[in-house]
């Protein structure tokens, strides 16, 4: 199935869910609503037609409004594949629902998103950070990132060295 | 996997009777003790650091800490220009810069919208199958010393120089090659490089079987790794594991075939599969296995391709290298190929400008490692050295 397929089947199953195709190049995406992802997910994983057994990666993006999870499936049995993405605006604490419990290698990817974004997974059995050190400052792929000064007195920062010119740094 | 039991001690039970029942408990299980194995330690390949929790001499608990070679490379990467990404990707998996090369560039041809021609296709094959089968030498060898064999180690390592002294005639890298650019390569092949290559064929005619004789059917070899840390296949696909570690499960699944790129698709080979030979399907021993056997499939490809590069006229290697990166096409791609490791996916986002918006790195090794506390309840603790050197994990590539 290709993904508009796919988005016209789930609309089919969860009519209530809100999903919506936003158009990108090359590929398509499928935007779920936080409070529904969980029920997306258990679909797409279990349904016979869709069969996504394979959370191939689980990343998370800042846009200009936005911070997102963007999630890639595969279906080994049916060969199709289709990307999600979840997440609200900048401003606030964006928390998007775990879905380690429908796929387990996500337990670590959302970990991940949650270090270097600060998205909060609700629910995450180890809601801990998992690159950088857990008193670590700040979530180091923001665009708005500055890194602190020291940590535990050992200097992180020369000055004019690692901040682009576009605001963020290294 | 066997249960961690309770000590049941029966209501009004004497003095005597529950101190007996304590003393047996104890001779089997211990007290459960914290052992933190590493960040530096022989076995762990790198700066990891397992959280062991041992229930006398079995593990209870295991649970990784990662990050000690973390350098943010995603952040790094949205301060570079795409083509001097390439370069940074190398140190990804130091032990196989070629297939990482590959990756990115193949997502960045796919956005970008570029084609290569048929030769650099094929010389990308060559070099990725190359560096393929010294990945798999390292591992085979480290493997050998975690378990305790030594020589082995020495022999693989000297088939192994011989690939990496093509490299360097191929570009003056030994490790760090930065060969395979966004729309070509960095050179195009030096004069008589094929012969040489056909040579290095010729050379490795049964050294499979020496590796087997010496290594992989060694009696003490074999009962340290079968029957030892079974993953079954569906723990694998939930947990992300892929390449070797996957097909070591028994599931024939390999994106070469199953999604070919740069032309994969033409050329004949197997995908060997775990068999549980002398164990159990997903062992230790049939991870390790599949390796050996994937080496002698990637020298069938490399004589394949070596055979049409050889027809083929030169041409311009670079003919398709975009003048300029300044202006790319908006859009996002998640692509992944076949890494030594197992699956290796870009997720590249662009906005149009000459630097990428967001760069993820989805590094086989960081999955494989996640199923460390799922598989090691239950195992001794001199079988964790087995199971960490059979999933095959790079450090540089799981902190990034």
């Amino acid at each position: 199935m290709t993904i508009p397929e796919i988005h016209t089947y789930l609309r089919e199953k969860l009519p209530g869910a809100g999903l919506e195709l936003v158009e990108a190049h090359p590929d398509p995406v499928i935007r779920v609503p936080a409070e529904a992802m969980i029920e997306v997910a258990g679909v797409l994983r279990d349904d016979s037609e869709l069969h996504f057994e394979c959370l191939m990666c689980l990343s998370g993006l800042e846009t200009a409004e936005e911070m997102l999870v963007v999630y890639h499936l595969y279906s080994m049995r049916h060969g199709h594949k289709c990307t999600l993405k979840c997440g609200g605006p900048k401003g606030d604490q964006v928390v998007v629902p775990t879905v380690c419990r429908i796929w387990p290698t996500a337990e670590w990817h959302e970990r991940e998103a949650f270090d270097l974004f600060g998205i909060r997974f609700e629910g995450h059995p180890d809601p801990r950070r998992i690159l950088c050190p857990d008193d670590w400052e700040g979530h180091p792929l923001r665009k708005d990132y500055v890194p602190q000064e020291k940590w535990h007195d050992i200097p992180l920062t020369q000055r004019g060295y690692g901040r682009s010119r576009e605001g963020g740094g290294l | 996997m066997s249960e961690l039991k309770e000590l049941d001690i029966p209501l009004g039970a004497s003095p005597e009777k529950i101190s007996r029942l304590l003393a047996d408990f104890e001779d089997v299980h211990g007290e459960r003790l914290m052992v933190q194995m590493g960040p530096q330690h022989p076995a762990t390949h790198g700066v990891l650091r397992v959280e062991l929790v041992t229930d006398g001499e079995m593990i209870a608990e295991a649970k990784p800490h990662i990050g000690y070679l973390h350098r943010c490379f995603e952040k790094v990467c949205e301060n570079l220009t795409w083509p001097q990404i390439v370069p940074y990707t190398d140190r990804l998996d130091y032990c196989s810069s070629m297939n990482n090369n590959l990756g990115f560039v193949l997502a960045c041809e796919k956005l970008f919208g570029i084609e290569v021609s048929e030769r650099v296709q094929t010389i990308r094959v060559l070099v990725a199958e190359l560096n393929r089968i010294a990945n798999h030498f390292i591992v085979i060898g480290t493997y050998g010393l975690d378990i305790g064999a030594w020589t082995p180690f020495l022999y693989v390592m000297q088939e192994r120089e011989h690939i990496l002294d093509l490299f360097d005639r191929l570009c003056g890298g030994r490790l760090l090659l930065n060969y395979i650019w966004i729309g070509g390569l960095s050179h195009d092949l030096p004069e008589g490089w094929l012969r040489q290559v056909r040579d290095y064929l010729d050379y490795m005619k049964g050294k499979i079987k020496e590796i087997n004789d010496l290594l992989s059917y060694n009696k003490i070899f074999i009962e340290r790794l079968a029957n030892v840390a079974v993953i079954p296949a569906e723990v694998c696909i939930q947990y992300g594991l892929t390449g070797p570690n996957l097909r070591g499960s028994g599931v024939k699944w390999d994106l070469r075939k199953n999604e070919p790129y740069s032309g994969y698709e033409t050329y004949d080979f197997e995908i060997p599969v775990g068999r549980g030979e002398v164990g159990t399907v997903g062992d230790c021993f049939d991870r390790y296995m599949v390796r050996v056997r994937e080496i002698e499939q990637s020298l069938r490809i490399i004589e394949q391709a070596v055979a049409r590069l050889e027809k083929m006229p030169r041409d311009d290697v670079k003919a398709a290298i975009p003048k300029r990166f300044t202006k790319v096409p908006e859009g996002e791609v998640y692509f992944r190929t076949e890494h030594s490791k197992g699956e290796l996916g870009f997720y590249i986002v662009s906005n149009g400008k000459a630097k990428p918006w967001r760069v993820k790195c989805r590094a086989p090794s960081f999955s494989s490692l996640s199923v460390i506390p799922k598989v090691a309840p239950g195992l001794l603790i001199a079988d964790m050295v087995a199971l960490i050197g059979s999933i095959d994990i790079v450090l540089g590539e799981v902190d990034r």
